[in-house]
């Protein structure tokens, strides 16, 4: 734990702790009461279900992939989450104890995922579990937490037409990434007609339906071409040449992963900037830019509920905190903010229901009124179904890799099945 | 008797090799194992089926496909789409806007089960799909290529290709297939909950019953005449077919039947982790299943089972504490293996348990022992 | 077509034409070490992927130390990096010939599957290097953007770079093959290992230096891809495939084989994508490729070797 020590010099200035003051009174409270009363009865109270819960610590579970083709992306999570931890142990901890973290590696590999989840919550009976990034890796490791009554904080945007009682989805699910940056789109841009293209796989292909739906029956636009590359291809050659014919007003793209980088520096190449073409991307995080080069996305548009250049004092903390636990050289994209955001919401979850049982967190969480003030993000809260009520956010990119923000939406109410968009 | 012991468990050495497999999966690991681990060991052996199928087509055959997982993924996939669509019931789809057909059908707009689905109602029609299905598949490819005489390099990158075709097409049609995420939310098999504890043993101890069947049948073939063939082919084709064999035939039948075999690890596998998806179909499971068979010894069918437990062993208790050493020594050990131990643990086990003897035998022979005399035979007996 | 001009349309017919020829280049430049691999020595080198990946991160290497050192050389970095990626490939090439390969030439599948243990080391050695993380080197400004030669063309010039390249370690290879002495040495030991081990060729020498040649054109080729991608530890997994259906379908030991082979493959995809969906244009041009095998299993262009 030589990171947390690294870290404590700077905790108390750079934290997050306005909004937190109520919970870590009550943390500070129950930490004292721990001290001067026997101990043993209070750990039974908020533990009736076997966790892995003592007098002065609670076990919790990161479950990303360290190694494998997912490790770039989960990378930022992970850290995210263990700066989040360490934070709230600098504070105090959970009902007075300190978190301790038991760290699985998913292996970019789905039956991995569901294997680590199992052992997590049936061997260390661990009181949450941070983790998973794709949809394929959370749906295999969903029947384990289903079944093992565990409870998962997931970090990712994702394509929605989920909600399980186990599961909090700190991103945002479809709708809420789409919807707003579509209209702003057309009534900035006027756009009328719209380029899908992404990778081939569920999230790009459900986004796309919906962002069809919107683009057809709302905003009365057209939808001149769909494609879907083979995830990992880099020519993109061909589907350039098609865009070209089809003179979009807007290229609307999720393309991920390697050729993510493929696809923007060959429009680069092509000609295809920002000056002449409208670009919304809802695959770009500063993760992505790391890869891709801000030269190549330059005046590009992305749609996320986050960006790192965010100027509020909340952010600025985070990302302060952030750089001086894992590096000045660190980047911070949607997913790695959304990450941060799990520990937070456990912890509140945990005070409100006054004890760790997974039953009474859930429950807790499903009133609809546990919010971060603090969040880096801005204000969130959590909807009873699940996932959070979130701003949409259009980021400008820039040379530099950074975005600047030229529009933000109200905040959204997440709807995970929404009627008319499947 | 006699064919039972010399034909079905390979005499001598090959039985008592095959009681103790029994007995340690049987007895020995479910004793000392709590049901999560032996879980996952039950999902070991799945893919020590695919490793038994590259003995009999790699080892004795010298035909490497690097392509079985195709064949799991048909036989788990084939598992996977009865399960789903018992799960799918009209009552526990309601929310949808096509009760009845699996959520991912839903989501992607079909309004109707696809033709190629509507078998896979009846559990005794999947069985049936899972038996021929990948065998059939495999009867087209090992048909089309050695009555035309490919083999060796060519062979195992074909497989390769069609690997990853059938990947990229798993994943591109995802309303019929379920995509990158799989099939997955199994929960029941004809109304019992597969999940359930009481299940998991069930399965473990059908999944070894099977498993041990399968060597059976595998030891069967392999001391058969054909089994002679097989090596004979390996080792000096062009003989055999001059002997007036019609050596594709031969490699036909065998490629069908490793192509059966690893289909059934591929059901069974479903069974147990209760999901399956397109990344136990592409090249990457593909050639890890050759890695099992490697180590374990790609001329022994009872050697794959534990190079088996030992690669996926390691990888479990490797990646938890060390993930970046494992990547470095399954690499290293995969060119140790390749490079000094042709026939991997199995044939180390019976260098050492020579030595072993000889010392047991004491030291009258040890005089007379030349050195040529501990070295095995050959390749060919260390079943 | 309706609103579209003629010179449109031509336009696009013009841009799509060298799309193909890019998707070409690429191609070939990949499939080319392997290839003379593969025909010289009947050896599938499943690490090809990974010394290409070798050759792009010396390139970012490279380019990370001009960046800081000698920002005014930023314009010419690039060329050093395509000869350092060459050696260092070439280097790395070597080493693994003499360390591993040379013990195997008798057993080609084991080969395969210990390039591919090697593979698995060297992908681990990229992450524990340069980390988990996509990295992309920054290109001299002369790479980025497009040539115009009208209003309505643009033709990429990281892609007619490549194209360039391409051709000039085409027409390397084809000399140092077909009109030198070494070349002489190399396709004797091909057609005839015992004849020339008799005639003097030292046979040993000429394995090691063509597995070390195609290694460092895939280091060559995986400078060149910087230019159009990225680079991660698993980059090479990507292209192998690819590459391996380039070089069987050209049939092995031809070079003008592996070179229409290429053509054909890049021509076909290319269209297909035009007019049908990327994964799909994909399903077909691989499963095209396995049919035509089925009946030409040597390959296209095979030529007659005495084994």
């Amino acid at each position: 734990m030589t990171l947390t020590h690294k870290f404590t010099s700077r905790t108390h200035a750079s934290a997050p702790k306005r909004g937190f003051l109520s919970t870590l009174g009550m943390g500070a409270l129950i930490m004292a009461s721990a001290t001067l009363f026997s101990s043993a009865a209070i750990a039974d109270d908020v533990n009736t279900t076997g966790l892995a819960v003592t007098d002065d610590t609670v076990t919790v579970g990161i479950l990303h992939s360290l190694t494998g083709t997912m490790a770039i992306s989960e990378t930022g999570a992970q850290e995210a989450e263990k700066l989040a931890i360490a934070q709230i142990n600098e504070s105090g901890g959970i009902l007075g104890r300190q978190i301790k973290i038991i760290q699985e590696d998913g292996a970019s590999d789905w039956p991995t995922f569901a294997e680590k989840a199992r052992k997590l919550l049936v061997s260390d009976k661990v009181a949450a579990v941070f983790g998973c990034w794709t949809s394929a890796s959370r749906k295999a490791a969903l029947p384990v937490f289903e079944k093992e009554n565990g409870l998962l904080y997931y970090p990712t945007f994702y394509e929605g037409l989920e909600q399980s009682k186990n599961v909090i989805y700190t991103g945002q699910e479809a709708t809420q990434q789409i919807i707003d940056g579509l209209n702003w789109v057309a009534k900035e841009k006027g756009a009328k007609t719209f380029y899908l293209i992404g990778s081939d796989y569920i999230w790009p292909r459900t986004s796309m339906k919906i962002a069809r739906k919107h683009i057809e029956d709302v905003l009365g636009g057209t939808v001149v071409g769909e494609e879907y590359k083979p995830l990992g291809d880099t020519q993109f050659g061909s589907v350039i040449n098609k865009i070209r014919l089809k003179k979009p007003d807007v290229i609307y793209a999720a393309v991920v992963g390697g050729s993510n980088v493929a696809w923007f520096k060959q429009l680069k190449s092509a000609g295809i900037t920002a000056d002449k073409q409208t670009l919304l991307t809802i695959s770009v995080t500063e993760d992505e830019v790391l890869g891709i080069g801000g030269e190549n996305l330059e005046g590009f548009y992305s749609i996320m509920k986050y960006f790192q250049s965010q100027d509020n004092e909340n952010n600025k903390a985070f990302v302060a905190a952030f750089k001086e636990m894992w590096g000045d050289d660190s980047v911070i994209g949607d997913v790695t903010q959304a990450a941060y955001l799990g520990p937070w919401l456990w912890k509140a979850a945990v005070e409100k229901a006054g004890s760790f049982d997974v039953d009474k967190v859930v429950a807790a969480s499903e009133e609809g009124d546990i919010e971060l003030t603090t969040a880096p993000e801005g204000y969130v809260k959590l909807h009873p179904n699940h996932h959070l009520w979130s701003v949409a956010r259009v980021g400008q990119w820039n040379k530099d890799g950074q975005a600047t923000v030229v529009y933000e939406s109200e905040l959204i109410e997440p709807d995970p099945f929404p009627e008319g968009y499947q | 008797m006699t064919f039972v012991y010399e034909r079905l468990m390979g005499g001598k050495s090959g039985l008592s090799g095959f009681l103790i497999l029994a007995l340690f999966i049987l007895i020995v690991l479910p004793l000392s194992l709590d049901l999560f681990r032996l879980n996952l060991v039950g999902k070991y052996l799945t893919y020590a089926f695919a490793a038994i199928s590259l003995v009999l087509l790699w080892g004795y055959g010298g035909i490497l496909s690097l392509g079985q997982g195709i064949f799991f993924g048909l036989g788990g996939y084939g598992m996977a789409m009865f399960l789903k669509l018992e799960a799918s019931s009209p009552e526990n789809t309601a929310i949808q806007s096509t009760p009845g057909i699996p959520d991912f059908m839903d989501w992607n707009q079909l309004t109707e089960l696809p033709w190629f689905w509507v078998p896979f109602n009846s559990f005794t029609l999947t069985i049936i799909a899972i038996l021929i299905l990948p065998a059939a598949f495999a009867y087209l490819i090992g048909a089309a290529m050695f009555k035309r005489r490919v083999g060796g390099v060519y062979f195992a990158i074909i497989t390769q290709v069609i690997a990853v075709i059938l990947t990229v097409l798993i994943v591109g049609q995802q309303g019929f297939t379920g995509g990158i995420n799989g099939i997955t939310d199994l929960r029941t098999l004809n109304g019992w909950d597969i999940t359930s504890n009481s299940a998991k043993y069930i399965f473990y101890f059908i999944n070894c019953a099977l498993l041990l069947t399968v060597i059976m049948a595998s030891r069967f073939i392999l001391t058969s005449k054909f089994g002679s063939l097989l090596l004979a082919i390996r080792d000096k084709e062009d003989r055999v077919r001059f002997s007036g064999y019609d050596v594709s035939n031969f490699k036909i039948f065998v490629f069908c039947f490793a192509a059966l075999i690893s289909a059934i690890g591929g059901a069974m596998f479903t069974l147990q982790v209760g999901f399956m998806s397109p990344s136990f179909v592409g090249i990457v499971p593909s050639i890890e299943m050759v890695i099992f068979a490697a180590v374990g010894g790609r001329m022994s069918l009872v050697g794959v089972v534990y190079g088996t437990l030992l690669i996926n062993f390691g990888k479990t208790a490797f990646s938890e504490s060390f993930p970046e050493l494992w990547l470095f020594l399954m690499g290293g050990l995969f060119i140790a293996v390749v490079m000094f131990f042709p026939n991997g643990l199995a044939g180390i086990w019976k260098d050492y348990g020579h030595h072993l003897t000889n010392r047991l035998s004491g030291l009258r022979n040890w005089v007379q022992n030349s050195p040529a005399g501990a070295t095995n035979k050959k390749m060919v007996d260390n079943t | 077509m309706d609103g579209y001009t003629y010179s449109e349309l031509g336009s696009i017919l013009a841009m799509q034409g060298f799309a193909g020829f890019s998707l070409f280049s690429v191609l070939l430049l990949m499939a080319l070490g392997l290839a003379i691999i593969f025909g010289q020595m009947g050896v599938i080198n499943m690490a090809h992927g990974e010394f290409m990946a070798v050759g792009a991160y010396t390139t970012y290497m490279l380019s990370t130390l001009t960046e800081t050192y000698a920002p005014s050389l930023m314009p010419y970095y690039f060329f050093v990096a395509i000869v350092a990626a060459f050696l260092i490939a070439g280097l790395l090439g070597y080493i693994a010939e003499f360390v591993l390969i040379r013990h195997l030439y008798k057993r080609p599948l084991d080969t395969l599957l210990a390039t591919w243990g090697l593979s698995l080391i060297m992908q681990q050695s990229f992450r524990s290097i340069f980390g988990a993380r996509e990295v992309s080197p920054a290109l001299p400004d002369w790479l980025l953007g497009s040539y115009q030669p009208t209003d309505t063309i643009d033709i990429p010039l990281n892609g007619m770079f490549v194209l360039g390249l391409t051709t000039v370690v085409t027409l390397g290879v084809y000399y140092l093959m077909f009109r030198s002495r070494w070349g002489l040495r190399v396709r004797a030991t091909t057609q005839n290992r015992v004849m020339s081990g008799a005639v003097g060729i030292n046979t040993t020498k000429v394995d090691r230096y063509t597995f070390a040649l195609g290694c460092g054109i895939a280091g060559i080729a995986g400078a060149a891809f910087t230019t159009i991608a990225s680079t991660g530890p698993t980059t090479g997994t990507l292209y192998i495939v690819d590459t391996f259906m380039v070089v069987v379908f050209g049939g092995a030991a031809s070079l003008l084989g592996t070179i229409l082979s290429a053509f054909t493959i890049a021509q076909a995809q290319s269209i297909l994508e035009f007019f049908i969906s990327g994964s799909m244009a994909k399903v077909y041009t691989l499963l095209a490729l396995v049919l035509i095998l089925m009946f030409k299993p040597e390959g296209l262009f095979a030529s007659k070797i005495r084994r």
